[in-house]
């Protein structure tokens, strides 16, 4: 319940970001740096002046952006991966497995570094990495899954009913396996979240102006001496939408969980 | 009679097991005469199922088809592309299989996927759902409209196998394959959906392939009978020539062991000693020589072929009387 709760204020705020914020996240105000929270800055002000909670509200269109895209374009690429090696030839499967296992054995971070040395930063460099990187995991759940289908007695039938291997798939594959992939995504929110803010963070993510989490941490971090608020204001959000999703994911799984044991029995 | 729906003729698949070769069946020759209801008959890994995946070509990757032909309305079926054979199934050839609690979709509803088994035609969903109401009443399940609307796991197994009838009847089939159909449902239920198969068989005009290990429903069912042992067929015949006069041995012995002929009570149940034969290496002469009583010296030397006119069988024993 928390989670939904969560959840929906996130992306309340963040879809709303243009009429709920305060000022421009850009407008920059010299004479009004770093100032506690007021009235008019109700989180306060950064190093340039510029007004904390619209940063934060925009940060967080940002923050949803990337995992929107990232994970939905991840999932449907692995779900067609996952279904092809789990359904095709033993070959194709064993290529397959070993190039996932190939990306998963960089560490995330460190394949960020290098691809965004090779490019430079920005936002559709985030993406892409996130991308490349979640693929192997969605296509693996989606492969074990459709081998422990494939044997079984319906898919049997269905083939003995002239159904094509695409109409099995379609049909009779991915409605069995949409319940785990949706629970997945949804546990996976959170960690694209992060990821995101921590690129950002190390100055990998979005460019300087463009509000993000992990650049507002970044900015207050550099001016902790000065004033905490920049942290704070930046921190929170985080942690309650990482905790949101978290949340979100586990009282999906407790709605698909019974189903799925019954389906098992 | 008329001509043959299907004429299966020396029908040989192996199976690629580790470093050997598995004949599991040895030139297995059948035929359903238009209309029919014909049975095969024989215990556990005779090789019954491999003879229905032959057919409908859908045999484990591992398995290979080494000679025969499976002639389907002067069609060879081996000799068909995989898009021409995939056109087939479900719509000329159906099948209907043993296990109804696992043979449906757990995840899709019933209106669902008997929707989806008519992607063939260009009926529209309103039309497709009439279709499989209709199909539901057919074979006799009340309130069809709203069973249409319900998943698999809210309906019983002899309803899921009604389900499952009625989806494979759908395209009307000139051949109806059931392969164990009532052997996962009890006694009452069986004798109900062998009585629904029959009035179905007239309506549709179908011929049926059935596959059982009872006896006695294929007696009550079947028009003809096949009896397979160990990969091959011993015996075949009009249902009450085989199981009023068997002539070869093993049906003798299999008929011995039926319980509804067993007229004592008795402790003991009558068996058929010994196992079947290691199909990898398999014995020189008749396959059933090391457990059949009567063998003598002819069954070690001679592999017995299938002969005699309708009532056919593959045995020494009635030339050696003659």
């Amino acid at each position: 319940m928390a989670g939904f709760v969560l959840v929906g204020l996130m992306l309340l705020a963040t879809v709303c970001a243009p009429w709920l914020a305060p000022h421009d996240p850009l407008e920059v105000d010299v004479t009004n740096r770093l100032s506690s929270p007021s009235a008019q800055h109700w989180l306060g002000t950064d190093q340039l002046g510029r007004d904390v909670l619209s940063r934060v509200l925009f940060g967080g269109q940002v923050a949803l952006k990337v995992s929107l895209i990232a994970i939905s374009a991840s999932m449907a690429i692995g779900l067609v991966l996952g279904m092809i090696a789990g359904f095709g030839p033993r070959w194709l499967d064993r290529i397959l497995l070993v190039s996932f296992d190939t990306v998963r054995s960089f560490p995330t971070i460190m394949f960020a570094l290098a691809i965004v040395a090779l490019i430079g930063p920005s936002l559709n460099t985030v993406i892409g990495v996130i991308i490349a990187t979640s693929i192997p995991v969605y296509a693996r759940v989606v492969r074990t899954q459709t081998q422990a289908l494939r044997e079984r007695d319906f898919i049997l039938a269905e083939r003995a009913m002239g159904a094509s291997t695409l109409r099995i798939l379609r049909d009779h594959v991915l409605p069995n396996i949409a319940p785990p992939l949706v629970i997945l995504a949804s546990m996976d929110v959170p960690a694209v979240i992060a990821m995101e803010a921590g690129l950002s963070f190390l100055g990998l993510g979005v460019n300087p102006p463009t509000p993000s989490w992990g650049s507002i941490l970044n900015d207050g971090y550099s001016y902790l001496r000065n004033s905490p608020w920049p942290i704070i204001a930046g921190g929170l959000p985080l942690i309650a939408v990482t905790l949101g999703f978290t949340f979100f994911g586990e009282a999906l799984r407790d709605i698909f969980d019974p189903r799925l044991r019954r389906k098992d029995a | 009679m008329s001509s043959p729906v299907l004429e299966i003729r020396d029908l040989t698949v192996t199976y690629q097991a580790g470093h050997g070769r598995v004949p599991a069946l040895r030139d297995v020759s059948l035929v359903i005469p238009e209309g029919s209801i014909v049975g095969v008959v024989g215990e556990s890994g005779c090789g019954k199922s491999t003879l229905i995946s032959a057919i409908i070509r859908l045999l484990a990757p591992n398995a290979r088809i080494a000679g025969g032909e499976v002639r389907f309305k002067d069609r060879d079926l081996l000799l068909l592309s995989l898009e021409e054979m995939r056109s087939l199934r479900g719509d000329d050839i159906s099948v209907v299989f043993q296990d109804p609690m696992t043979s449906l979709s757990p995840v899709l509803t019933i209106g669902r996927q008997m929707a989806d088994v008519q992607h063939r035609g260009a009926a529209g969903r309103r039309a497709r759902q009439a279709r499989s109401r209709q199909m539901l009443e057919r074979v006799g399940i009340p309130d069809a409209e709203a069973q249409l609307r319900r998943y698999p796991h809210q309906l019983s197994g002899g309803m899921r196998q009604r389900v499952a009838i009625a989806m494979a009847l759908m395209a009307e089939p000139s051949l109806l394959i059931a392969d164990e159909p009532t052997t996962a449902l009890d006694a009452t239920l069986e004798v109900q959906i062998i009585r629904l198969l029959q009035e179905l068989q007239r309506d549709v005009g179908c011929s049926i392939l059935f596959v059982s290990h009872h006896l006695g429903v294929i007696a009550e069912l079947c028009d003809a009978v096949v009896v397979m042992y160990a990969g091959e067929v011993v015996e075949s015949g009009a249902t009450h020539d085989v199981l009023r006069n068997p002539r070869h041995p093993y049906t003798q012995r299999l008929l011995d062991c039926d319980p509804a002929r067993i007229a004592e009570r008795t402790r003991v149940l009558p068996v058929i000693a010994g196992s079947l034969p290691d199909l990898e290496n398999l014995p020189g002469g008749c396959i059933f020589r090391e457990r059949c009583l009567q063998s003598f010296a002819r069954c070690a030397a001679e592999r017995p072929v299938l002969s005699g006119g309708s009532h056919r069988t593959a045995c020494h024993l009635p030339e050696a009387a003659a």
